[in-house]
């Protein structure tokens, strides 16, 4: 025993309680449900009602196990643990059981896989195929109901829907938006909404997620893929700052709808519909896809050999001003922040807004006002914040465009610098007359990490291939700083992050195995 | 007595003794009868004096459940400084059963006399009373023998002088046999459609509004004065059975019987005697050939096990039934029992909260094998069918409706099963006995 | 067409207005949450309206602080609202078992043919009578109980029919 006194931490540690789950030992907090517990011990025990973000329903009753000494089967949803309890999911009881619950669920399910969205994807298909019946045994005509348009981006498929109620109790409990509830009784019973009040809360797209099987679509995606044609990437939404974790999810190198991916400390288990249905423009095909360099009149294609050196002896011993994207990755702001520093210049950067849109079953979750992904690790890295994109620029100036949004400057604006360098994914007309234009990979192309507002730090992956030549951002900028004599060249983003880690004392001590999947937050905090 | 019959020597009248009593709805009346002495009595001791003297009386839930109105009311823990809540289940809505309508219709000051009693009882200021929408007649009565005992100062924030405040109030339901679960009840006072809830928590620690909450039926609480008043060894002794089954209760009677109606015996009263001296037997020149003793959610008795049977909470256990809620269905030889069954079955139905998976869908299927069975388009697979699925209905769902629609159907089949396959189509086509003929 | 239709029609009355406003309010304390007044609030409605319409339903969302979308889900939970007009009269038979065994199903014949009604749930040309089978009246001792409007009649027999309808005249 220790001899002195430990200082008692503020937050009393719960109380925890053993048991065996499928001939597993787990040690669990006092209260979590046996289902819970469940997934703690590596077993996932069947379920639709119950979802972690929601509260308990307990009417599917798929998650029927048996506890030994228990009279009935326990709905492990609605079954706290208790100390020595022996479960077992796989027993004949409650198999038999289970395989009933799900009989009774396809009675009625129009079993149109074939032609349904969720196919793939589906926990009805998933715990069939796991413990279903092979055959129905129903003998008597379906019931039919028709499909409904709940506004928004969200169909209801009513003959396939299970009752679950997620939906319902997101809306109520979560979004605190009751415009979905349950209608009629027993088998008459659907999904039912008000006349005129459609779903078109900024969060109301999370149903189509929270549905367990394919009651509840997307208008936006409906019918363009088959589930299992999907690839998933990691990632993090661009649409404000909150920085939701997402799933971007893409077929043949095209994003066909983007997913929220659970993290407890960012998003929960949801994503808004402005962040959800803001993908197109990764697909966008007037990319630039080579490196140009000017000859003459024209801006003719190149190759990045000829290209960086040309980037390079533009800069050499220029003062540079850097318009930057507040959607640019940590890592390539900060090799920015390098070129800043080497021609003694400044950077800035500005910020689209819109209205806030909280989410008030979380706390801490909104789409928020800046709509941008990386204001904060902009700010961080030294630069501004400003009104207009070209404030701060100085005639003489080298002006060096990393993918900001300069529709808005104006022809004098852009008189001003003695050169322009874009480094971009698109070059628009009032660009043309760079110098020097650098094709870069868009963020779903590359990977990297955002700060979002409370500075948390999260990393996303690529999810889809760059067009043409245009190459990963900071690798692009790290080869100019070379070539410029001022840094290393970088082939992977995590060294940049690490060489960050270490110039920047905000990152100290992080790098991407640290970061993992759920981040970190920036020593002292959110600027 | 069995009203709308004269009363029958053999019936115990305790709370049925003024039905059809016009001048006893009254307030005046009531008190002419020995009204609110009961609660008088009670409001003179403390609550846990009560309880002791309810849980000596042996008085068991009247609703259908049965359990121990004492035990239950010592759940409510005085001083806890939560509002507790009283709720009277008056939901009765449970087929063949009618006992709680009539004690509203002619005594409606019994049961705000064992509302206001209750409440003290287990620390409530407030008691709802919860009548189905249906009972125009006894909510019609309810309401007037509630402003009576307000303007007689018996409810309100003095009652009857003692400084307690008691308040009753009534709330009219819409339509749904499932606001008759207790737990689904309280969603409906709260304003919620009437889906039973998960337990626990049990309504004593968390009912209606989540604050403490104890829900008694209109029998029970009609019969809590007159314990107070005769006291408990007086209740205990009208049992022709065991302890376990003390007092007298409302046994209502309908179907092919020659006088249905509602009689009152004291538990443990011989069924054969009641079904034949006291209810007058089958209808001229018909012959009974099955009884429902205790609302349409209990097993079917053929008329052997009826007539062996003793009419308390174990008697109807032992002949493979049970005692429920005291609503007696009579069927006889002019009944076809599949269709009765189906027709049972399509009322489950209808009642599904639609909560639960196998009560949703197992009511309905079930509900459509039973009529295709009942026109003549049934199989013999049918019947196995019909028990699998009664199966996954049965101990498996939040309350017990799914279980009570399978009842009937089991114990129809397993009991009449000559019936079912009297209906049961041959084969028309079989291609081993079309071959061998 | 439809546009024409909605030209004609008047506009919305609200119910909770005056003697009725004061009524709900009066219930308010009566329970912890408003939410809980729903039941009572509707059934004024319907005793007003004789059945509960989408504007009733955002109405009483409006004065109990809730959603129209909850408000329909109360509604079409409790069988005894009415989410369409009916008759003057609406009949409600008892046809469960208890009743059944007893010849309620000749009682709903009887009622269908002595008032015109063509099917069950439809208003009767005239607009007088509607007829629905109903489950449990809880009068299963006085089979076959009807429930005429507001009245119970009880041990109705299809020979009595006529009779009970021409006391409705």
């Amino acid at each position: 025993m220790a001899t002195t006194a430990e200082p008692t931490t503020a937050v009393a540690q719960p109380k925890m309680v053993n048991l065996t789950i499928e001939g597993r030992p787990v040690s669990v907090p006092e209260g979590m449900s046996i289902l819970e517990a469940g997934k703690r011990a590596g077993v996932l025990i069947p379920h639709y009602c119950y979802h972690p973000g929601l509260s308990i329903a307990g009417n599917c009753r798929m998650c029927l196990v048996e506890v030994e000494k228990a009279p009935k089967l326990a709905p492990s949803c609605a079954t706290a643990v208790a100390e020595g309890q022996v479960v077992h999911i796989y027993t004949e009881k409650a198999l038999e059981a289970r395989k009933g619950v799900l009989e009774m669920l396809l009675i009625n399910h129009p079993l149109d896989c074939p032609i349904c969205d969720k196919s793939g994807e589906c926990e009805l298909q998933d715990f069939t195929y796991q413990e279903g019946p092979a055959k129905s045994r129903l003998r008597d005509p379906k019931r039919f109901n028709p499909i409904e348009d709940f506004g928004g981006d969200v169909l209801y498929t009513t003959s396939r829907c299970i009752l679950c109620t997620r939906c319902v109790r997101f809306m109520d409990e979560i979004a605190q938006d009751t415009v979905l509830n349950v209608s009629e009784r027993g088998d008459r019973a659907l999904i039912g909404k008000f006349e005129g009040k459609e779903l078109t809360h900024a969060w109301a797209g999370n149903v189509i997620d929270l549905c367990p099987v394919g009651a509840l679509l997307s208008k936006d995606s409906l019918n363009k893929v088959r589930s299992w044609e999907l690839d998933h990437a990691p990632s993090i939404c661009t649409g404000c700052s909150q920085g939701c974790n997402i799933s971007i999810d893409t077929r043949d190198n095209t994003v066909i709808r983007l997913r929220p991916r659970p993290n407890e400390e960012v998003n929960k288990y949801f994503m808004c519909d402005v962040g959800r249905l803001d993908y197109r423009w990764i697909n966008r095909q007037d990319r630039i896809e080579v490196p140009l360099v000017r000859r003459g009149e024209a801006l003719a294609a190149s190759d990045w050999d000829v290209a960086i050196p040309a980037a390079a002896a533009l800069l050499d011993g220029k003062r540079v001003f850097v318009a930057a994207s507040p959607n640019l990755s940590n890592e390539t702001l900060h090799l920015l922040a390098k070129l800043v520093a080497a021609g003694g210049g400044s950077g800035a950067f500005t910020i689209r807004t819109g209205p806030e849109a909280p989410l008030p079953g979380v706390k801490d979750l909104s789409l928020r006002a800046d709509r941008a992904a990386n204001g904060m690790g902009a700010e961080i890295l030294g630069f501004k914040r400003t009104a207009s994109p070209l404030d701060g620029l100085a005639k003489g100036d080298v002006l060096v465009v990393a993918d900001a949004d300069l529709s808005s400057a104006t022809a004098d604006q852009l008189a001003l610098p003695s050169a322009i360098l874009v480094i971009g994914t698109t070059l628009p007309d009032n660009l043309r007359a760079a110098s020097v234009v650098l094709p870069i990979a868009n963020y779903a192309e590359e990977e990297g990490t955002f700060t979002n507002l409370r500075g948390r730090v999260q990393r996303f992956a690529q999810a889809k291939a760059a067009p043409g030549m245009a190459r990963p951002s900071w690798w692009v900028v790290g080869d100019v700083l070379a070539a410029l004599g001022k840094g290393d060249a970088y082939y992977l983003a995590s060294e940049v992050f690490s060489a960050m880690a270490s110039d920047v004392p905000a990152f100290g001590g992080m790098n991407y195995d640290a970061l993992g999947m759920r981040g970190m937050v920036v020593s002292g905090g959110a600027k | 007595m069995g009203y709308p019959h004269p009363s029958h020597e053999r019936e115990t009248p305790v709370l049925s003794k003024y039905f059809g009593d016009r001048d006893a709805t009254s307030l005046d009346g009531w008190r002419k009868r020995g009204g609110y002495e009961g609660l008088r009595k009670a409001l003179s001791m403390t609550p846990p004096e009560i309880v002791d003297i309810v849980k000596a009386s042996g008085l068991r839930g009247r609703g259908g459940a049965g359990f121990p109105t004492g035990i239950k009311w010592s759940f409510m823990k005085p001083g806890d400084g939560k509002p507790h809540y009283l709720c009277c289940n008056a939901d009765e809505s449970e087929p063949g059963t009618f006992k709680d309508r009539e004690i509203m219709r002619w005594t409606p000051h019994a049961l705000v006399e064992g509302c206001a009693l209750g409440a003290y009882a287990i620390g409530a200021e407030t008691a709802y009373v919860y009548i189905r929408g249906e009972f125009t007649e006894p909510l019609a009565r309810m309401r007037q023998a509630v402003r009576e005992a307000y303007e007689a100062g018996i409810l309100g924030t003095n009652a009857m002088g003692t400084g307690k405040r008691i308040d009753v109030i009534i709330h009219k339901g819409a339509g749904a046999y499932i606001c008759g679960e207790e737990t689904a009840m309280m969603n409906s006072i709260e304003g919620r459609r009437g889906n039973p809830r998960i337990k626990p928590p049990f309504p004593a620690v968390s009912g209606v509004f989540a604050q403490p909450t104890t829900i008694n039926n209109v029998e029970t609480l009609a019969a809590v004065p007159h314990i107070l008043v005769n006291g408990a060894d007086w209740y205990k002794a009208m049992s022709l059975s065991s302890p376990k089954s003390t007092g007298s209760k409302l046994f209502s009677v309908c179907g092919n019987i020659a006088r249905p109606g509602n009689y009152e015996v004291t538990l443990g009263f011989p069924f054969k005697d009641f079904l034949y001296d006291l209810c007058g037997g089958p209808l001229p020149g018909r012959t009974l050939k099955a009884v429902v003793p205790g609302g349409i959610s209990v097993p079917i008795q053929t008329m052997e096990e009826a007539e062996a049977s003793k009419m308390d909470y174990e008697g109807f256990v032992v002949q493979g039934s049970m005692l429920g809620s005291g609503g007696v269905i009579v069927f006889d030889d002019q009944q076809n029992m599949v269709k009765q069954i189906a027709r049972a079955a399509r009322f489950f139905a209808h009642e599904s909260c639609a909560q639960c998976t196998q009560c949703r869908e197992g009511t309905a299927w079930t509900t459509r094998i039973m009529e295709r069975i009942r026109d003549g388009e049934g199989t013999h697979e049918d019947l196995d069918t019909l028990f699998s699925i009664a199966d996954n209905m049965t101990g498996k769902t939040i309350c017990v409706l799914s279980d009570s629609c399978a009842v009937p159907v089991v114990s129809g089949i397993n009991k009449f099963r000559s019936e079912f396959e009297a209906l049961i189509k041959k084969p028309k086509f079989h291609p081993v006995t079309a071959a061998v003929a | 067409m439809t546009a024409a239709i909605h030209e004609h029609e008047t506009p919305y009355q609200p119910v909770f207005v005056g003697d009725r406003r004061k009524e709900l309010d009066a219930l308010f304390p009566l329970y912890p949450t408003k939410m809980a007044c729903i039941l009572p609030a509707l059934w004024m409605v319907q005793e007003d309206r004789g059945w509960i319409s989408d504007e009733a339903m955002a109405e009483v969302a409006q004065v109990l602080e809730l959603t129209p979308a909850y408000v329909k889900g109360v509604v079409t939970f409790y069988t005894m609202y009415n989410q369409h007009p009916v008759g003057k009269y609406l009949i409600q038979v008892c046809t469960t078992t208890p009743c059944n065994i007893c010849g309620a199903e000749d009682v709903v014949s009887a009622f269908m043919e002595h008032t015109g009604c063509t099917d069950l749930g439809i208003t009767s040309a005239d607009g007088r009578f509607t007829i629905i089978e109903v489950e449990c009246l809880g009068a299963c001792g006085f089979a076959t109980p009807v429930m005429i409007n507001e009245d119970v009649v009880e041990s109705v027999t299809a020979a009595r029919v006529p009779e009970i309808l021409a006391g409705l005249r």
